[in-house]
């Protein structure tokens, strides 16, 4: 999974390093903004408040 | 002399990617429930807060522009006492809606929070701009009676997160366009979470027409649960109109923000 990633990105081990931490940025950044909230509001809406 | 076949390498190579590849989805799952636990606990209650806290001062500074530009109006001095007025009753917004700001000075010098209408989950409590709602059930803001808030004490920018750290005699200010109601705060109780006579006229009392203003600040404990609830109740100290002058307590802050 990960190596097939590795093959596919071109250049040498430092070009690579550096697309793997502008991958990983985003991927983090997509996750906090957009993901994780869904997740929260979708599955931990916790009852704390009582009507 | 035996030496494996290609086909037991063919085998073993097959076998040995499908555990390599379980692994990396294995460990790509813990990671991710890693990382939802950084943003859940920690960014979800800084950097939230810092954004509902950037709303309310946005709200502040509305409030603050004079409604005629005139250049060089110095705004009204620090006010030390309050006004003899009778504050105004807020008319409330449709729910979700912000109508007033929340200051503890205890919470932090920068401490400002919008209120919204309601205490809906999603749309208040959750909400990245929002954080703090009233309950629908309680009297209005300015009126004899029981201002009853909620909000979060850990995650969603915890507006309420250091609300076991308030003392006796803390001073609680909640603006709205025409000035600041001050509160000051009395004591903390811990009850169920069924207990919701807490947001009666007079908490806990079933009276009809109290002649005492309320704040009623509700939020969950123990921290990181719901399985109860912390209550601070804050009592009227006084209106300071907006001609007058911001409380003096609150004008370092104000003063910074515009």
């Amino acid at each position: 999974m990960y190596s097939a990633l590795w093959r596919f990105l071109p250049g040498g081990l430092v070009l690579k390093l550096i697309q793997l931490a502008i991958i990983l940025a985003i991927v983090v950044l997509v996750l906090f903004e957009w993901v994780f909230p869904w997740v929260a509001q979708t599955f931990l809406s916790e009852q704390s408040t009582v009507e | 002399m035996s030496y494996p076949t290609r086909r037991y390498i063919r085998k073993r190579t097959k076998l040995m990617r499908l555990t390599g590849v379980t692994g990396e989805i294995l460990i790509t799952a813990g990671a991710l429930m890693g990382l939802f636990l950084a943003w859940h606990l920690v960014w979800n209650d800084t950097i939230q807060g810092d954004r509902q806290n950037q709303s309310a001062t946005g709200l502040a500074q509305q409030w603050q522009a004079p409604e005629s530009p005139s250049e060089n109006q110095e705004p009204a001095a620090p006010a030390v006492s309050p006004s003899r007025d009778e504050p105004p009753v807020t008319v409330p917004p449709a729910e979700g809606e912000a109508f007033a700001l929340l200051y503890v000075p205890r919470f932090g010098a920068d401490y400002v929070r919008t209120i919204a209408e309601g205490v809906d989950v999603d749309t208040v409590l959750n909400s990245r701009v929002l954080g703090v709602g009233r309950y629908l059930e309680s009297d209005q803001l300015g009126s004899y009676g029981n201002f009853a808030l909620a909000a979060h004490r850990t995650t969603f920018g915890a507006p309420f997160g250091d609300i076991g750290e308030l003392r006796i005699g803390d001073q609680i200010y909640v603006e709205v366009p025409e000035g600041w109601h001050a509160f000051q705060f009395r004591n903390l109780e811990y009850v169920w979470e069924t207990d919701v006579d807490v947001l009666n006229s007079f908490p806990k009392m079933n009276q009809e027409a109290p002649g005492t203003r309320v704040i009623t600040l509700t939020s969950c404990h123990p921290k990181f649960t719901v399985s109860e609830r912390v209550i601070a109740y804050g009592l009227y100290s006084g209106w300071y109109p907006r001609e007058g002058g911001a409380p003096s307590e609150l004008a370092e802050l104000l003063k910074g923000d515009s």
